[in-house]
């Protein structure tokens, strides 16, 4: 990968973030396409569509046939990207996805933003709560859900330049950046962002960000968090879980989506089979409402604070 | 040289034959709406269709998309005749370890698109169409849809992408055999005016007796010849053609003949 990571905003939506990464991404690889669907603006493909017009396709508001155009020029030799919200490129064409695209394990990239309930305003039928959860239920699919733009920048190529099904989980709101400039996104691999040997938190997407400020609060107190960035949920890094549940003893972990088959659910349910440990899973239990995102999350309990309650009950289950 | 009109009704005879020995061997499946199609794809393998079976993944191969994937049968026996796989291999339909799966699956070779599904098809054939276009290459799709498919929304979505971004790459191909899976298609959900519909949305619309050899094959080539919208084929077709207790029985949609309806079958088919 060559994507260089420090031309990204301290703060910029990971929509936008790979809106432009489309078309460096473009120029890079001739064989790609990109495929939307009236939203063009709002994720930013609209950019890929300027730069490469022969390469961009507007199906309107109709994601069953985007899903399986995009199969088709896929088995063409094309690497097809999905361009639109979370919601509707995951739920609306499902059974698209499903025979069409991951039982042939063709090479469709969904490029979702508008994910989670950082979406706010717009409601709950916008919240993308269950993406992860639907689309890890696929067995070829691989999930990235990046922590700021610099991995969502690098996710995106990583994405494109292996070969299978893959969905990139985006948010609509900007994103605190949490990396470094010298970072180097790696595809199925967690990243250790904050030594510490009391209990792991493990977090993915926007609640990176909040995990690392419950980390710093908790150390001043005594509780030294490690800090995992699991970026890639599906193919979970199931060795950097067991051996952060070895080394700390205890294990919560923060999604901004739903906990049923999500991040919690996938790293409870591996260490179950593995190695029993006590586990806190901060994350939604239902459907939210309307409201800024921020009021959202504080509401719906998956702010910093909620994290740091997470990790003393966590750090309380701990044996001896 | 150019296959005959007579050679073809000669090969499809045989695909029916192989359609109701598989089917009856592997004890379930799709024969109605197999026996209704076989003509076409007869047609379309072995005279219509540019095609390598030695080299399935030739790029610039013309793509046959079977949408009704159930009526997969018929496409095993039009691959096998074509020399994709061993004919004796048809044998081996719907059981385990097996290549040849209940709905069609990418995993036998020549088979395009995995379906099983309803209404994907048409999708499938406008980005192979797509990309063919962006490569310059002289491909054309071919799909096959049910009629009773027609009652999924996306085969309409489709559709009108189709028409809108210009493909004339692309020839749709309804098997108006009248029967789905519980019942007639007219009970079910009335498709008419069907022709009305697709020119509707932009197609050309050419219908033919799907039985009729030469007219099957005047209408894919009219199809082709055709520029700057896609083109549709109606095709009147009889479920279950060729046996006359299959012949527009709704029964035999999903249901495989036993041993003495075999024997019969086969008598009628000699």
């Amino acid at each position: 990968m060559t994507t260089t990571a420090n031309t990204v905003a301290p703060t910029a939506s990971t929509r936008e973030v790979v809106g432009k990464a489309l078309v460096e991404l473009g120029k890079r690889h001739s064989n790609l396409v990109v495929l939307g669907g009236d939203l063009n603006k709002s994720t930013y493909a609209n950019m890929f569509g300027k730069e490469f017009p022969d390469r961009f396709f507007d199906f309107g508001p109709a994601e069953q046939n985007i899903v399986n155009v995009a199969a088709g020029m896929a088995s063409s030799g094309k690497v097809a990207v999905v361009s639109t919200f979370s919601v509707f490129g995951t739920g609306r064409p499902y059974d698209q996805l499903r025979v069409g695209v991951a039982q042939p394990n063709l090479n469709v990239k969904l490029f979702l933003t508008h994910s989670g309930i950082v979406t706010g305003e717009d409601g709950v039928s916008a919240q993308s709560i269950e993406d992860v959860a639907i689309i890890s239920a696929l067995p070829t699919f691989k999930v990235i859900v990046p922590a700021d733009g610099p991995e969502a920048e690098q996710a995106a190529a990583a994405a494109v330049e292996t070969p299978g099904p893959f969905f990139v989980r985006l948010s609509r709101s900007a994103t605190p950046v949490v990396h470094k400039p010298e970072f180097r996104f790696r595809l199925g691999v967690a990243e250790e962002m904050r030594q510490g040997k009391d209990v792991a938190i493990i977090a993915c997407g926007i609640m990176v960000d909040a995990a690392l400020k419950a980390a710093a609060k908790l150390a001043e107190g005594g509780v030294h968090c490690r800090v995992l960035n699991m970026a890639t949920v599906k193919p979970l890094d199931e060795q950097a879980v067991l051996k952060a549940a070895q080394e700390t003893g205890a294990i919560v972990t923060a999604e901004e989506h739903l906990l049923d088959g999500g991040l919690g659910s996938m790293v409870a349910s591996l260490l179950a089979r593995k190695r029993p440990t006590p586990v806190e899973c901060v994350g939604l239990t239902g459907y939210a409402e309307s409201g800024a995102p921020q009021l959202l999350l504080e509401k719906y309990h998956l702010t910093p604070n909620d994290i740091a309650t997470a990790v003393q009950r966590a750090v309380g289950r701990k044996k001896g | 040289m150019t296959v005959t009109i007579q050679e073809l009704e000669a090969t499809a005879k045989k695909l029916r034959r192989q359609i109701v020995t598989m089917v009856a061997a592997g004890g379930s499946g799709h024969p109605g709406g197999s026996l209704s199609a076989t003509d076409i794809l007869t047609a379309l393998y072995f005279r219509v269709m540019r095609h390598r079976p030695a080299e399935p993944a030739w790029p610039d191969r013309d793509r046959f998309v079977l949408s009704k994937a159930h009526a997969c049968p018929v496409l095993y026996a039009a691959l096998a005749s074509s020399g994709y796989f061993p004919e004796e291999e048809l044998m081996t339909f719907r059981k385990i370890n097996s290549r040849l799966q209940g709905h069609a699956h990418i995993k036998t070779p020549g088979v395009e698109m995995s379906g099983g599904s309803l209404g994907q098809g048409l999708s499938f054939g406008l980005g192979t169409a797509l990309a063919a276009r962006l490569d310059r290459r002289p491909t054309h799709t071919y799909v096959l849809l049910g009629d009773g498919e027609c009652d999924e929304g996306q085969v309409w979505e489709a559709a009108m992408a189709a028409k809108h971004h210009g493909v004339d790459n692309l020839t749709a191909i309804v098997d108006r055999n009248g029967i789905q899976n519980d019942r007639f298609t007219w009970q079910v959900m009335n498709l008419e005016p069907l022709a009305d519909k697709w020119r509707a949305f932009g197609w050309h619309v050419v219908k033919a007796n799907g039985h009729d050899m030469g007219q099957v094959v005047d209408a894919l080539e009219q199809a082709v010849r055709t520029k700057g919208q896609p083109s549709v084929i109606i095709a009147e077709t009889v479920k279950g053609k060729g046996v006359s207790f299959m012949e527009n029985n709704p029964d035999f949609h999903g249901k495989a003949p036993n041993k003495q309806e075999l024997e019969q079958a086969l008598k009628e088919l000699a």
